[in-house]
């Protein structure tokens, strides 16, 4: 047999092989037809839309009547050096966020699981995830109580101690550190559940093991816990490099807002796609900053995903 | 946990640790509440004590005054309240219904496509057409500007939520079950909805909670979507306040006394929005953490 013989031949069973599942398991792909249209419908028809990447987008030309300019927003985006300035902001704010909200919640963790006293561990635990059930808009609410000029508690602070009041937005360079601080409320809670539920499943004799030979406390963390938790840390770590162009869109809308003198420190992928299309109205350039994020955490996610299929398959993405 | 809690030995090196994790765990607590602390006391603060003094842990005058304003002209928050319910409630439901009936297909061992069908939802979060085409899609092909759908559909399911459905059906629901009720004659979807669906039910909780808390915390969609007042998100009706508000004060315009809402104001919405979160929170806790711990899982 041929190649084309053989491949014809897969072909037709790969084809006789759904005819026949069709036929036996009718009602189970029914019952994917909702899911399937929706994730076509929200997913998959918009990347037609790409196009308006290469277009100047009129709303009354449309998909194809707007005209066709090439490369030109991408070159506007170039030029202009936005595109570097919010790739590095992005890839920046991510990796601060996922080292630092990954080592304190595997210090929460760790501590968390080695208080005796019950009520203390589960109030404080409840507490630390609260923010995470709390909207977005209530950051909005919280930077302005915290740092407005005139009634700010922290200027308040300042003041009752006769010093001068600080003014945060003059001060673009602290909010570099702000977001960080403001993400990690956030999420906190959410990450040390994680790493909780990791060490509940390490067996109680390894560290009774390591108490009869001598082991104390700090011992048996650094040589059982925290090896033990380090899996977990690789497998939420690669699944945030997939992530790692999307930004937080949601932190840095509600904690930054329309605060232009401060966009250079914190402007991201996505608050910038979102005032490009809200308060410019320019759709191609937008849809060109949106596609160059795609397609750029697209690379990032399958490079980093042949990788560890190359070493570690087990703990492969996909 | 028995090496831990209960026969702690009180060895120096332990009593050094304990002194060291309360008082961190301690630090982060305060820094985890404190933000809120700061909102609820602003809401019982008279506002021109608030404007003299600032932002205080405890009111120095308490005062319910702003509750009683805010309640005065209530139309407004009602309708973005009775609009957010009904939509926390339809999207939850469908989407609860749908998501769990790929999650039961998915699992099916006996079902070839089983991986490829899950892959194709998976892809959709490692790459997509983007925001602005996604926008346009449904602005202006699907038309639906200023439509409570836009409100609902785009949060309606996503793949981390069917993924973790599928791993929470397959290990609350044995083969053999299916198998028996198979041979009984029992269609699919009839397993489907007579056997799976009641035995799921932490499973159901956890998923419906979260997809009920995206659709509680909304401001996105409305922002993008929604024009009309009256059809504003709760979260986003504040949204607009809190930037109307701060508007008027950069530009210096005074509206009247009324209606440009006062920072107490602010803060007494702040609490009546959140209100009904902080309220379930301590039940509905454990459901979410089921979820995150079963979700990390790789499924």
């Amino acid at each position: 047999m041929t190649d084309g013989q053989k491949v014809l031949k897969a072909k037709s069973k790969g084809k006789g092989r759904f005819l026949r599942e069709l036929k036996q398991n009718k009602i189970l792909f029914i019952m994917l037809i909702p899911a399937l249209l929706y994730f076509f419908i929200n997913n998959y028809l918009p990347i037609i839309g790409i196009y308006f990447a290469f277009t100047r987008f009129s709303f009354s030309g449309g998909l194809f009547g707007s005209p066709f300019v090439g490369m030109e927003n991408f070159r506007f985006l170039w030029e202009s050096g936005k595109l570097s300035m919010l790739t590095i902001n992005t890839v920046g704010y991510n990796i601060a966020f996922i080292f630092t909200s990954n080592f304190m919640q595997i210090l929460c963790a760790i501590l968390l699981s080695r208080i005796g006293n019950k009520y203390f561990k589960k109030t404080t635990q409840s507490i630390m995830f609260l923010p995470y059930f709390v909207s977005y808009v209530i950051l909005n609410v919280i930077v302005y109580n915290l740092f407005n000029y005139d009634v700010g508690f922290i200027n308040g602070v300042l003041r009752s101690m006769g010093s001068a009041p600080f003014d945060a937005y003059n001060n673009p360079g602290i909010w570099r550190f702000l977001m960080v601080i403001f993400y990690l409320w956030k999420q906190i809670g959410y990450g040390t559940v994680i790493y909780l539920a990791t060490i509940t499943s390490i067996s109680p004799e390894l560290y009774e093991a390591a108490e009869i030979d001598g082991a104390n406390v700090f011992q048996q963390i650094r040589y059982i816990t925290i090896p033990l938790l380090v899996p977990t840390f690789i497998t939420l770590l690669l699944f945030s490099l997939g992530g790692i162009m999307k930004g937080q869109f949601d932190l840095f809308y509600q904690v930054i807002g329309n605060n232009g003198v401060l966009y250079d420190v914190t402007d991201i992928m996505d608050t910038f796609v979102y005032r490009s299309l809200k308060q410019d109205f320019d759709i191609g350039m937008s849809t060109a900053a949106g596609l160059y994020q795609s397609v750029f955490g697209f690379i990032v996610i399958m490079v980093t995903n042949t990788l560890i299929k190359r070493g570690h398959p087990e703990q492969a993405l996909f | 946990m028995k090496g831990n809690g209960s026969k702690i030995k009180r060895t120096p090196s332990n009593i050094i640790f304990n002194l060291i994790a309360y008082s961190i765990i301690l630090v982060l607590t305060v820094f985890c509440i404190f933000p809120l602390v700061l909102i609820v006391s602003g809401s019982f603060t008279q506002n021109s004590v608030l404007i003299r003094e600032g932002y205080r842990i405890w009111p120095s005058v308490f005062s319910v005054a702003s509750y009683q304003e805010l309640f005065k002209y209530p139309a407004g928050i009602l309708k973005a309240y009775g609009s957010t319910i009904a939509i926390t409630v339809i999207g939850t439901s469908i989407g609860l219904f749908v998501m769990s009936m790929t999650g039961y297909v998915l699992q099916r061992k006996d079902f070839f496509y089983r991986n490829r069908i899950s892959f194709i939802i998976y892809f959709t979060t490692i790459f997509g057409g983007g925001m602005v085409p996604w926008y346009i899609l449904l602005s202006k092909y699907l038309h639906l500007q200023n439509s409570y759908v836009a409100r609902v559909l785009p949060l309606l399911m996503t793949p981390f939520l069917i993924i973790l459905m599928r791993t929470f059906i397959s290990s609350s629901c044995p083969v053999e079950i299916v198998e028996s009720a198979k041979i009984d004659g029992a269609g699919d979807f009839k397993i489907f909805n007579s056997i799976v669906l009641p035995i799921i039910g932490p499973g159901l909780a956890t998923v419906g909670l979260f997809l009920a808390l995206a659709y509680w915390n909304e401001w996105y969609l409305t922002s993008l979507f929604i024009t009309n007042r009256d059809m504003y998100s709760l979260q986003f009706y504040l949204y607009d306040m809190l930037n109307s508000a701060r508007f008027a004060q950069e530009m210096g315009m005074y509206v009247g006394d009324r209606e440009l809402p006062s920072e107490s104001i602010k803060m007494a919405m702040v609490v009546v929005t959140t209100g009904p979160i902080i309220f379930l929170y301590p039940f509905v806790q454990k459901y979410f953490v089921a979820g995150i711990a079963i979700g990390s899982v790789k499924g």
